[in-house]
């Protein structure tokens, strides 16, 4: 079976705002979601850089029941999913009525976990936890959550590949649907964001410590780059079969026509160029494209010296004669980990819909492998009509998808 | 801490917590049904009293409250038995 895939609902939860429209206004002015935490810098953090994300207000939206078991992840992918359900015109009485599955990516519930033990440490007692704790301290918290409150009846697991998660998710939920084992799936990525989440991501001097200047501090592919910005929310897409939301008269956004995957098998936390180039090329067979058909690359560059030296040369490699448009939405954003392979499929299809490419703010002159890209610092008007996004996690996962514009 | 001050920080706790509607809170009236709980909501209901007065409750001591009256009787019997002991 070869079930065309199609987006028919975004949502998003992010430091560049918590809708579509708010998120479209910061993509396409290119403002920057980074600010300081001075509760990291007094906890032992090497740098206090970080997204500032709201936290949603749920009393009054959803029940006792179901807020105490939503960790913070989890609270950002319900006010994500909500959203994407609402466009896609997915109402819960037809959602208990069909058979909608979840793939979300998630790797950590560190602030979860870490409350509880701290509590167990001083009363000496697991009850006095109450009842939410396991369900906030699990990998899989965001699905078996999400897929109780929305009574979710398909596929429901949880993808942890760390900064590829929500990529992957994508990217299996697309499998499922085009091989014809499910025709919804809710599929995403989130990320918690707080001082207990990142320490030993920090303590690995990952983070940029340009302190003093917080929104040019995630400046990725720019030769004076020194570390990335943690960040995270919560990013949600509707995936269905086109049969699907033919059917049902959903609203069609974008098409899912390649997923490419592959694992280094090299180092732990260094990238390779050769991994990346297999994930490039998988998606780009899959989807049945050229290079020169891929309008726009949503790079995974996290603003990390080594990171971004090896996804330029991997992008040079693929797309070198073909002078695609490049830009990183960390740059604003900063790296969304488990989220960002999600978020950055819902950005780069928001400017797919509006017609610019977001720019790479914060690039102001490139290194020896990147200064062969054309990388896009400036807001950009332009028709997209097939883009690329890449992400790339610890532990050598790479994957790779490719978007097209539904005609 | 007086029984009505109890009763008064009970009902508080109830509705703020579990959401119950504070015209539902009577007497008489059958705590489980009225706070619709569940086995996972007894654990919360073991936190919310631990917090607020300072013990906690065993599962088995829920098999004979039914009411509020009798919960706030037992609560107010524990507050007392830990005061005698403090």
């Amino acid at each position: 079976m070869n079930n065309r895939v199609v987006i028919t609902g975004l949502g998003i939860w992010s430091c560049l705002g918590t809708n579509l429209e708010d998120v479209k206004n910061s993509l396409f002015t290119g403002k920057s979601g980074i600010g300081m935490d001075a509760e990291r810098k007094a906890f032992g953090y090497r740098s206090g850089l970080t997204g500032i994300v709201e936290k949603p207000q749920l009393k009054g939206i959803l029940d006792r029941r179901a807020r105490v078991g939503l960790s913070e992840e989890a609270e950002y992918a319900y006010m994500a999913t909500l959203e994407a359900m609402k466009n896609a015109k997915m109402d819960m009485s037809w959602v208990e009525q069909n058979e909608v599955g979840i793939l979300y990516g998630n790797d950590s519930s560190a602030k979860a976990v870490i409350e509880a033990i701290d509590i167990i440490r001083v009363k000496k007692d697991t009850t006095l936890l109450g009842s939410g704790s396991i369900f906030q301290s699990m990998n899989c918290t965001v699905t078996m959550n999400l897929s109780t409150i929305f009574k979710l009846k398909g596929i429901n697991f949880t993808i942890s590949a760390a900064c590829a998660s929500g990529s992957h998710s994508i990217g299996l939920g697309y499998l499922m649907i085009k091989w014809g084992l499910q025709k919804h799936i809710i599929c995403g990525g989130a990320q918690e964001v707080n001082a207990m989440a990142f320490g030993s991501f920090d303590g690995l001097s990952a983070f940029s410590v340009r302190e003093n200047e917080p929104t040019k501090a995630s400046r990725p592919f720019d030769k004076n780059r020194d570390g990335l910005v943690p960040s995270g929310g919560a990013a949600t897409l509707i995936l269905e079969s086109y049969e699907s939301a033919m059917e049902r008269g959903a609203p069609i956004i974008a098409e899912v026509v390649g997923y490419g995957f592959s694992s280094n098998g090299e180092h732990i936390s260094n990238s390779s160029v050769d991994g990346q180039i297999r994930s490039l090329n998988m998606a780009l067979n899959d989807a049945n494209v050229k290079p020169s058909e891929i309008d726009y690359i949503n790079a995974h560059a996290t603003s990390t010296p080594g990171g971004d030296f090896a996804e330029a040369q991997a992008i040079d490699a693929v797309f070198g004669e073909c002078n695609t448009m490049v830009s990183s939405t960390k740059s604003m954003t900063g790296h969304e980990c488990w989220m960002a392979g999600a978020s950055e499929i819902v950005y780069s299809t928001i400017m797919m819909q509006n017609n610019f490419v977001a720019p790479n703010i914060n690039f102001e002159e490139g290194d020896e492998a990147s200064s062969k890209l054309n990388i896009v610092s400036k807001t950009t008007e332009r028709n997209i009509d097939v883009f690329l996004s890449n992400s790339f996690g610890f532990g050598g996962t790479n994957s790779s998808l490719i978007i097209k514009k539904f005609k | 801490m007086t029984q009505a001050e109890i009763i008064e920080k009970i009902n508080e706790f109830l509705v703020e917590e579990f959401e119950v509607d504070a015209a539902k809170i009577v007497p008489d009236a059958n705590l489980r049904e009225t706070l619709e709980l569940d086995s996972l909501d007894y654990v919360d209901l073991v936190v919310i009293i631990e917090s607020n007065f300072g013990f906690k409750v065993v599962a088995e001591d829920f098999i004979n409250i039914h009411t509020f009256q009798n919960f706030y009787d037992y609560i107010n019997r524990k507050v007392e038995e830990k005061n005698a002991t403090a």
